[in-house]
């Protein structure tokens, strides 16, 4: 294995290499490969089967009636999530509705109008800082700041100044999933090929008329995945909601009114849970969040993969 | 993008009318502009409401004895949050030993693999898995660990969030290492390298930039979650470093701090706030830095 | 008399169903330099790409025939084993970015884990780089990265390198299309002094550089080897029709 000596007019000897089992070494790696990629498709099949089997007590004992039945009452062992389905839905699209006409605008911002230079990177860096602020300080930061404010309009209102509730809650929803939606809405609009916005100032369009007549258009289905994907952060959200919003059992009467979430009531009271029916009905509303943010997610990136074809 | 007046001749429409009309347009071009101008503005006010709110109170609270003490009952002022900082960093270091290596070879497997069928359900999973909250992630865990184990834990913390670090380490690795040029794969097998040589000591090397840019920033998105410590680390008054005890964690007490009605334990809060957003600044920070810096040119 | 060195007969190669090499049938004698030459899609790249069994890491292909590298059956050697007696050089220069120039010649040694002290290393290290006429240029910067040489350069390094796993034969893919006429020139050259020690076989698309370098020349088209022959014989008398007309550019 050791070469010769040699100068300048000799041949560089050959060197022998041994085998050294290569074979074996190579079908060892290229198997590790293959069943770490496998691991990852049983840890998803096991964490549906662990959800889905250990809301079977609930499930049966509770059939469709969960989901609308409106009382959630542990003492008495009665599980109705219609308040939790209740709150989920309402703060979730509230927070979308608040966060869509600006994301859209940080969007045509990023995308169009800024899309390199100082101005541009400032402000991509702080949309990706909002999206870097845990949860829990988001929630921490409501509890002090947004919840006196929320008080102060209630009051003004004449509605009972909880300051915590669907309101509340929503509005911090919407700060949070406001980077999402962005990366991906900004993306898409950046890459509408220049053609045929120049089409279109050739024939004397004004950047107002390119965007709302061309861009958006174009861009349709970007953004519509972009949403989608934001209101599947939105679903699963959980401590900042859960600070701000009121954790009471009832259905919440409006805006103002105190709720709760799926998730939030997983989080305060599932460690206390007693009892195969409360933490199963508990872990069916996890079940329940599962399957609807992955179908979200999914659908999403289905959006995105036709788009980017 | 302005219009100008050129000499147009509009059928059925007076000139004057076609000035007015696109004076209308120009005036409606600039509102737009300032309005999303302004949306902007708004939307990062937030952010800076939010960190200066947090700076200001946290400050006050950051001092030697807040690093170095454990939390004091309540009534008792002071106090501190070492117990927390030293659990944070112990658990995402037991999560990063399990994500990192199974996140990189996955990342390997899916860079490798476009078409066959397993690399299709893989890449499904890796998504599924991204998109799930953290809270279901806690009860998982809790259902495969705690329960079996009998008890809270750090480690079953450190694998929670391992799952939730997984994706983003898969898919960063993943991107990486497509962006590699085939031919230096090509060079080195050439050399008669045998195939896992190559990736291990050229194509993974080459990249590591990109992955470890990755990891820090899978670390910086974690380091916060506090959903799916709940029900497996649970929390701790206690300072410990056996991961096989329940352990405290920054956003843990952040979150029973806040939410309690004692002064004392807010004013740690804070402070213990101030902490983890300094904390994943600097993560960040260093993620540029190594992006920057270890980049290899072609 | 010259031995050949490598026997090709009855060679076929597919990509799935569609058949890119038929029927290869070609003695390559020692010590010569061999342009490989054809139009595009003719099967020239696939036919070295055989010879160290690079093919069939496509998905999808496969060889069938017979290969002999000194006596011995390629098809049956272990392929990582042949590689490192079959050196090649890839039309994009491609040094390894995270080693430096010295570590990028022994690179070979390095990455298969052989152990050598440093009086060998420097010894491998300065004589392929002396054979690939880039010592002199490199001599003090030996340990900088091999990404900052310039693109005729960082091909010489690619010659090095693969030079100083002491090669049976020395495979070129378009070696020289990505350069430079300066690199070029500086190659060729290089070629011409390599013969006495190698074998050297050279896929090229450019007719002048197969005449100015080479000492033998095959012609394939559509995956058929035409005709193969001294290289002054191809260009001034050719045999066949189809070499002739490549020859005229007709093609």
């Amino acid at each position: 294995m050791i070469p010769q000596h040699f100068n300048n007019n000799q041949m560089i000897p050959a060197i022998t290499f041994k085998n050294n089992g290569i074979n074996f070494k190579e079908k060892a790696f290229k198997k590790t490969l293959t069943l770490s990629a496998i691991v990852a498709v049983i840890i998803l099949i096991a964490i549906f089967f662990t959800l889905l089997i250990n809301s079977f007590p609930s499930l049966k004992a509770l059939g469709t009636g969960f989901f609308y039945d409106k009382t959630w009452d542990p003492v008495a062992d009665e599980y109705g999530a219609l308040p939790f389905l209740v709150g989920t839905l309402l703060t979730s699209f509230l927070a979308l509705i608040i966060s869509t006409p600006f994301s859209i605008a940080v969007s045509i911002f990023l995308g169009e109008y800024y899309k390199k230079g100082i101005v541009a990177e400032t402000f991509k860096n702080v949309i990706d800082l909002l999206a870097g602020i845990p949860s829990v300080i988001y929630g921490f930061w409501g509890l002090f700041v947004l919840v006196p404010i929320v008080r102060i309009i209630e009051m003004k209102l004449n509605v009972p100044p909880y300051g915590v509730g669907i309101f509340t809650s929503s509005i911090i929803l919407a700060i949070m999933i406001l980077p999402f939606s962005v990366s991906l809405s900004r993306q898409v609009i950046s890459m509408v090929p220049d053609h045929l916005k120049e089409a279109a100032y050739s024939l004397g369009a004004t950047r107002f008329e390119v965007i709302t007549k061309i861009i958006i258009p174009y861009t349709k289905s970007g953004l519509f995945a972009g949403l989608l994907l934001a209101l599947g952060r939105a679903l699963g959200e959980t401590m900042a909601v859960t600070m701000l919003i009121g954790n009471t059992h009832l259905i919440p009467t409006g805006i103002f009114s105190p709720g709760n979430t799926m998730a939030s009531v997983i989080a305060n009271e599932f460690s206390e849970a007693t009892g195969k029916l409360y933490t199963s009905a508990l872990i069916e509303m996890g079940l329940f969040l599962f399957v609807v943010a992955t179908v979200i997610n999914i659908i999403g990136k289905q959006i995105i993969k036709r788009f980017t074809l | 993008m302005e219009i100008r007046k050129t000499g147009l001749i509009h059928i059925g429409h007076s000139n004057n009318e076609i000035e007015k009309q696109i004076a209308h347009r120009n005036k409606k071009n600039k509102w737009f502009k300032g309005v999303i101008i302004a949306a902007t503005i708004i939307s990062t006010l937030p952010l800076l409401f939010i960190l200066f709110y947090i700076f200001r109170q946290g400050i006050s609270a950051i001092n030697w004895q807040f690093l170095t003490d454990l939390p004091k009952p309540v009534g008792e002022a002071g106090g501190g949050v070492s117990n927390a900082l030293v659990g944070s960093i112990l658990i995402l270091l037991v999560s990063c030993l399990i994500a990192i290596p199974v996140g990189v070879v996955i990342g390997i497997y899916l860079s490798e693999e476009t078409k066959s069928r397993l690399a299709y359900y893989c890449r499904l999973a890796v998504d599924v898995l991204q998109g799930i909250p953290s809270i279901v992630i806690g009860i998982i865990i809790y259902e495969w660990i705690v329960r079996p184990m009998g008890g809270f834990s750090a480690f079953s913390g450190s694998v929670a969030l391992a799952l939730m670090m997984l994706p983003s380490i898969i898919k960063s690795t993943e991107e990486t290492l497509k962006l590699l040029p085939e031919s230096l794969k090509e060079a080195s097998l050439a050399l008669g390298v045998p195939y896992y040589k190559t990736m291990l000591k050229v194509i993974v090397p080459t990249g590591l930039s990109g992955i470890l840019t990755g990891v820090i920033l899978s670390i910086s998105r974690v380091i916060g979650e506090t959903a799916p410590l709940l029900f497996t680390a649970f929390g701790s008054p206690f300072m410990t470093t056996d991961i096989f005890k329940p352990m405290s964690s920054l956003p843990l007490i952040i979150f029973n701090y806040a939410t309690s009605p004692y002064e004392d334990w807010h004013e740690l809060a804070w402070g213990a706030s101030m902490l983890l957003i300094l904390m994943i600044l600097i993560l960040n920070i260093i993620s540029k830095i190594v992006q920057r810096k270890w980049k290899v040119q072609f | 008399m010259e031995s050949a060195i490598l026997k090709v007969r009855n060679f076929n190669a597919f990509f799935g169903d569609n058949q890119v090499l038929k029927n290869i049938n070609l003695d390559i004698d020692k010590n010569n330099v061999w342009a490989i030459m054809g139009p595009s899609g003719c099967g020239k790249t696939t036919f070295i790409r055989c010879i160290n069994r690079m093919h069939e890491l496509t998905p999808n292909a496969r060889a069938e025939g017979s290969m002999q590298l000194n006596g011995e059956e390629v098809y049956e050697m272990n392929p990582v084993l042949l590689r490192r007696k079959v050196g090649m050089v890839f039309q994009r220069p491609n040094p390894f970015p995270t080693m430096s120039i010295y570590d990028n010649v022994i690179a070979g040694y390095i990455l298969n884990g052989i152990k050598l002290n440093k009086q060998q290393k420097d010894e491998i290290v300065e004589t392929s780089l002396r054979r690939a006429a880039l010592w002199m240029e490199v001599r003090s910067t030996l340990h900088k990265k091999g990404t900052f040489l310039s693109g005729g350069q960082q091909q010489r390094l690619c010659i090095a390198r693969a030079l100083s796993m002491n090669p049976e034969i020395l495979l070129l893919d378009e070696a020289t299309s990505a350069l430079d006429p300066v690199s070029t020139a500086k190659i060729e050259e290089l070629i011409h002094e390599l013969k006495a020690q190698y074998t050297i076989l050279m896929v090229t698309h450019n007719m002048q550089q197969a005449a100015r370098v080479s000492d033998k020349t095959a012609f394939f088209y559509l995956g058929e080897l035409i005709e193969a022959d001294n290289t002054k014989t191809i260009f001034t008398n050719p045999k066949h029709e189809k070499t002739q007309d490549y020859i005229r550019g007709h093609f």
